[in-house]
């Protein structure tokens, strides 16, 4: 048997690392917002004849122009969705288009376009968040009767939210990743793995709990953890498998959704054991402590 | 056992309905017959029953999403006139919020609505995902949803000939109730005739308001308006002070629904008009959901091929409880209909792992009781028992989690957008068919197909 409940310290180390790197980097460079925060530019250009998509987004990502989705119109018409371009950028833009396919585009319509998801709707969504939050908060202080783990596994959700969004704030940083509607739902996504693979290992320590009421804690959860390692890992690795599949081999659309999702599964396999459980442990070795103070 | 093998049968039978629903579109088998090539085009089957007037009429297909299908963009231009400058930016913003609203009241197909500026030009994008059935949608965007109520002027005919009156603007004037004192609207049945009819409520103000106005009103006529346009006119017979209101004139279902919606969702700041309508492909190229779907099945495949090598026999049979999984979620997605958009597969895909965990959860507790050296049937049970606790309560958190995200209510704090409960409904229907699944399939399965794990000879079972 491991002694997991030994070596908080070391944890309690690694996660306070790639938190402070991942809140470090929020705070100094914050998240790339995409066009469907932001809004941007609206193009449509007409060719003589018709041409694929995939051509035009080839032809942007040379240019440099920001291009964030091409879209048909009709037959020979394309919508094209970008971030805020001058007026120059997209002259130059149907210069090398006119160059790369043989013909110059006639631009029908060039808007401003406001968000997809606006300001109103991610207000809600945190909104929505925070709610879902303290329901879970209040449901497992409720199921295992004790706020303590409650607490423990709101704390274990945080912390991989913040290190899912650390980490995409340096993507972003380093590798211009933006962050767009389909990072929202790998955060809500993460979210409720995170509680899922808590509760497994919680609901050990409730048995052993109910078997043996005075307990040590530490000993307690060395053994939950024990027995509930191997489930989780081969839990996790069924899940890992199916994103690593869509990191490698996806479409380039899906490939940075699947990192997030890769990264929260990775964090929420780790902060189950790691972060929650050694929650409670400090919190009751605390309380111990103090009762024998008092006493 | 008798009960067991009941449940297996049906299971089987199950199994064999939703494999019908689940028919890919047009899937052609090509098979030799008699020297020359034969072909037969699959569909998935419609239902379209016609009895006793009663129609029911239902297609199982896939709906997909904008960025995997396309759909039809709607521009609708904002006349902007007699608005200052300085405001036109926001009114531009609040109508593209109440059109947003109104167009996912109760969908979850996932539109994209969007404000669009170029000089003097004002206009919101709607784009929804499908062709077919936009007119509806048109009919639920364009509308300004203006409801006014108006007492019809006195006038000096009497009394048997006004009781029948047409009311026209001309000849009513406003007793200063509007849409804008509604509290909520909602669409009911009328308990007597059936028909369809809208409810609604006023806020506290509004309930003032109206409660002066029907007690001044009693034995006369209340006209409601609905965009300029008389839908009906009561006579009031007493005074309502509760502030509830019912509002019936020869609706359809569909007309009462989107009512409905749109007093919910609030009255346009600005008159709109479609000024085009067109077909737009698209967002992701077709190679890119090609690889993604080929990256997914592949992962799939070696969840399945890891489940064998690591539980052998029962390895088989969860698998065959997630086939099931799969076969549920698919044909619930067509009946409700759920909108499928790229993150909606990938949730898919990434359920069935997550399915997977009640059955990892429940094996790892078979093998730890059997290690105790119960017997295997015994430590089976007491498996599913002992797992049960922990499955319950890790998923009925996912399931708070989704309601809240889904926002049943329409709580006008909560996102009513369509991306979001999108999300929450695919992550609802994955977490209660994965319960499904894990408890009743698998159990069922490996009672009936299960024979215990292979004996060392001369062990006895």
């Amino acid at each position: 048997m491991i002694r997991f409940s030994k070596y908080i310290w070391i944890y309690i180390c690694i996660s306070a690392l790639v938190l402070i790197l991942g809140i470090y980097s929020l705070l100094r460079f914050g998240l790339q917002p995409s066009v469907d925060f932001t809004g941007g530019t609206l193009l449509e250009m007409k060719f003589a004849k018709s041409i694929s998509t995939e051509t035009i987004e080839q032809i942007a990502e040379k240019e440099q122009f920001p291009v964030m989705t091409v879209q048909t119109i009709g037959t020979s018409s394309y919508g094209i969705r970008a971030g805020i371009a001058s007026d120059e950028v997209i002259t130059s833009f149907q210069a090398a288009l006119a160059s790369e396919i043989g013909e110059a585009p006639e631009i029908l319509r060039k808007e401003t376009v406001g968000p997809i998801l606006g300001a109103e709707l991610l207000f809600k969504s945190v909104v929505a968040a925070l709610l879902a939050i303290a329901a879970i908060l209040l449901y497992v202080a409720y199921a295992f009767k004790n706020i303590k783990f409650g607490v423990s596994a709101i704390i274990a959700l945080i912390h991989d939210v913040l290190i899912v969004f650390g980490s995409f704030s340096l993507f972003g940083h380093f590798f211009g990743v933006e962050v767009d509607t389909l990072f929202m739902t790998a955060f809500l996504t993460t979210m409720s793995f995170s509680v899922h693979d808590t509760i497994v290992i919680f609901d050990r320590i409730r048995e052993y709990r109910k078997k043996d009421p005075r307990g040590n804690i530490r000993e307690i959860s060395d053994i939950a953890l024990n027995e509930t390692m191997g489930r989780s890992l081969i839990n996790s690795f069924t899940i890992i498998f199916m994103l690593l599949a869509l990191v490698l081999m996806g479409g380039e659309s899906v490939k940075w959704f699947a990192t997030a999702l890769l990264i929260g599964t990775i964090t929420g396999t780790y902060s189950s054991p790691f972060v929650a459980t050694p929650f409670v442990i400090l919190w009751e070795s605390l309380e111990q402590k103090k009762k024998k103070k008092l006493l | 056992m008798k009960k067991t093998k009941r449940t297996f049968v049906f299971l089987i039978l199950l199994a064999l309905v939703l494999t019908f629903i689940v028919i890919p579109e047009n899937f052609i088998i090509a098979f030799p017959f008699g020297g020359t090539k034969q072909t037969i085009t699959l569909n998935p089957p419609e239902i379209n029953i016609n009895l006793f007037g009663l129609k029911l009429q239902k297609k199982f297909t896939t709906h997909l999403g904008l960025d995997l299908a396309g759909g039809t963009q709607v521009s609708l231009e904002a006349d902007m006139t007699g608005i200052e400058e300085a405001d036109k930016q926001d009114s531009l913003e609040s109508a593209k919020q109440v059109i947003e609203r109104r167009v996912n009241f109760f969908g979850v197909s996932e539109p994209v609505v969007q404000s669009a500026m170029s000089g003097t030009t004002y206009r919101i994008l709607v784009e929804l995902p499908g062709v077919t059935n936009t007119e509806e949608a048109l009919a639920l965007v364009g509308q300004t949803a203006n409801l006014e109520f108006r007492e019809v002027i006195e006038q000096s005919i009497d009394a048997s000939v006004s009781a029948y009156l047409l009311p026209t603007l001309e000849n009513t004037k406003s007793v200063g109730i509007t849409g804008k004192d509604l509290k909520k609207s909602s669409i009911q049945f009328n308990t007597e005739t059936g028909e369809p009819e809208v409810s609604i409520q006023f806020t506290p103000d509004g309930t003032k308001k109206f409660s002066e106005v029907t007690k001044r009103m009693v034995g006369k006529q209340l006209a409601i308006f609905l965009d300029d346009m008389p839908i009906m006119a009561p006579t009031v017979s007493t005074e309502i002070s509760d502030g509830q209101g019912v509002i019936s004139g020869g609706f359809t279902v569909e007309g009462a629904k989107q009512l409905s919606i749109q007093l919910n969702a609030g009255a346009l700041p600005v008159p709109v008009k479609v000024v085009e309508k067109r077909t737009i492909g698209a967002t992701l190229g077709t190679e890119s959901v090609m690889k993604s779907t080929r990256a997914g099945m592949i992962g799939l495949g070696l969840v399945a091929l890891f489940m064998i090598i690591q539980y052998g026999w029962l390895g088989v049979l969860a698998d065959l409880a997630l086939i099931m999984y799969g076969l549920i979620t698919f044909s619930l997605y067509r009946l409700i209909p759920v909108t499928l958009t790229l993150p909606g597969i990938a949730g898919f895909i990434l359920s069935i792992g997550m399915a997977v965990d009640s059955n990892i959860l429940i094996f790892s507790r078979y093998k730890e009781e059997l290690r105790k050296g119960k017997p295997w049937h015994i430590a089976m049970e007491l498996g599913f028992g002992k797992a049960w606790e922990s499955i319950r309560d890790a998923n009925f958190t996912t399931i708070i989690t989704s309601i809240i995200l889904f926002n049943p209510a329409n709580w006008s704090f909560l996102p009513t957008s369509g991306l979001v409960r999108g999300f929450a409904a695919t992550l609802f229907i994955g977490v209660i068919t994965s319960l499904f699944t894990g408890i009743v399939v698998t159990r069922t399965f490996i009672r009936v197909l299960y024979k215990g794990p292979k004996m060392k000879k001369g062990e006895q079972s």
